[in-house]
């Protein structure tokens, strides 16, 4: 596998992480999974009377690992029960670890979400947490051994981009695990600035799957990350105040 | 007896277990986990965990999401 996604232990051929809320129906969802070729995915965890079942026997059809959140949870004890039902049910220590401070912005409870992820660590878990896009809270999150960090680029579902480069630029700096850019994806371009500040993936999930035609956006955002970890590997030129002809002067 | 099953009030026969509630539900024989009153109980004992009079029961699956 040529430059692979390295978290924890396992490799990834594939830096686009995929959510599966929002999609119209479970056709859907997997010919845009297939498109973004994805080899890591989000599910939920609900009571089984709730409707969305199906995604699992989905998942393993098409070989793509799970990767259970704790969406909707809003307190670390909460958000640590679930983790243990996420790890019972789906027989995986890997959790997207998610505390939510409040139903209108959905930003990270980071107090409660520090608390989680250190307990889950302790309890064996490979922990991936949503954070805010805070330097500090995504170091001290590594601290406690976390085994990437999750900052958003703006509040889940809006699709307003990445509002704050420069703290991801900070984040990545000085980060030690994979940084991973979650929330906020609202179109390819998104994804590749992502990639192009030096995050090693992009997790998404709306941005596709309510799109008009999911099927191409998944296809967009495969691209766009593969693009953006070529240029930002290839290195930028610096900008520049004035224009700097790229021919050479005129020789009358 | 009674106990609170994924939020609602449920009859249950004397001396039931998990897996009684579990079966109750209809869930999945694969993919489900279990808390009694806020604790994991593992699938191995399910059959032989009891659940008590007042108890509180979550089912949980995985679901789209994220």
């Amino acid at each position: 596998m040529d430059d692979p996604l390295v978290i924890a232990d396992r490799e990834f051929g594939s830096r686009l992480i995929m959510g599966t809320g929002g999609a119209a129906n479970l056709s859907v969802l997997e010919r845009a999974l297939v498109a973004s070729g994805t080899e890591l995915t989000t599910v939920a965890m609900r009571r089984v009377d709730a409707t969305g079942g199906g995604v699992l026997d989905l998942l393993r059809r098409l070989g793509i690992d799970v990767l259970p959140n704790t969406a909707g949870c809003r307190g670390a004890a909460e958000a640590v029960l679930t983790a243990r039902l996420a790890r019972e049910a789906l027989e995986t220590d890997w959790v997207k670890l998610e505390v939510v401070a409040d139903e209108q912005t959905l930003l990270p409870e980071p107090v409660e979400l520090l608390d989680a992820a250190e307990q889950l660590v302790d309890d064996g878990f490979t922990v991936l947490p949503y954070t805010n896009d805070d330097p500090v809270l995504a170091r001290r999150l590594e601290d406690v051994g976390c085994a990437a960090v999750m900052p958003l680029g703006s509040p889940i579902g809006t699709g307003l981009g990445i509002r704050n480069p420069h703290n991801i630029e900070l984040i990545v700096a000085r980060a030690g695990v994979p940084v991973i850019l979650d929330a906020g994806i609202g179109t390819a371009s998104d994804a590749a600035l992502a990639m192009e500040l030096g995050c090693s993936a992009v997790l998404l999930a709306t941005a596709v799957t309510r799109a008009q035609d999911p099927l191409r956006m998944a296809a967009a955002m495969r691209a766009a990350v593969e693009a953006g970890r070529l240029a930002r590997a290839a290195g930028r030129i610096p900008q520049r105040f004035w224009a700097h002809a790229s021919s050479p002067a005129p020789d009358v | 007896m009674k106990a609170r099953v994924n939020g609602e009030q449920r009859e249950l026969a004397d001396g039931s277990t998990v897996a009684t509630v579990l079966d109750l539900l209809g869930a999945p024989p694969s993919g489900v986990a279990v808390a009694l009153d806020g604790e994991v109980v593992p699938r191995a004992a399910w059959a032989s965990t009891p659940v008590p009079d007042g108890s509180a029961v979550e089912v949980l699956t995985a679901v789209q999401g994220g």
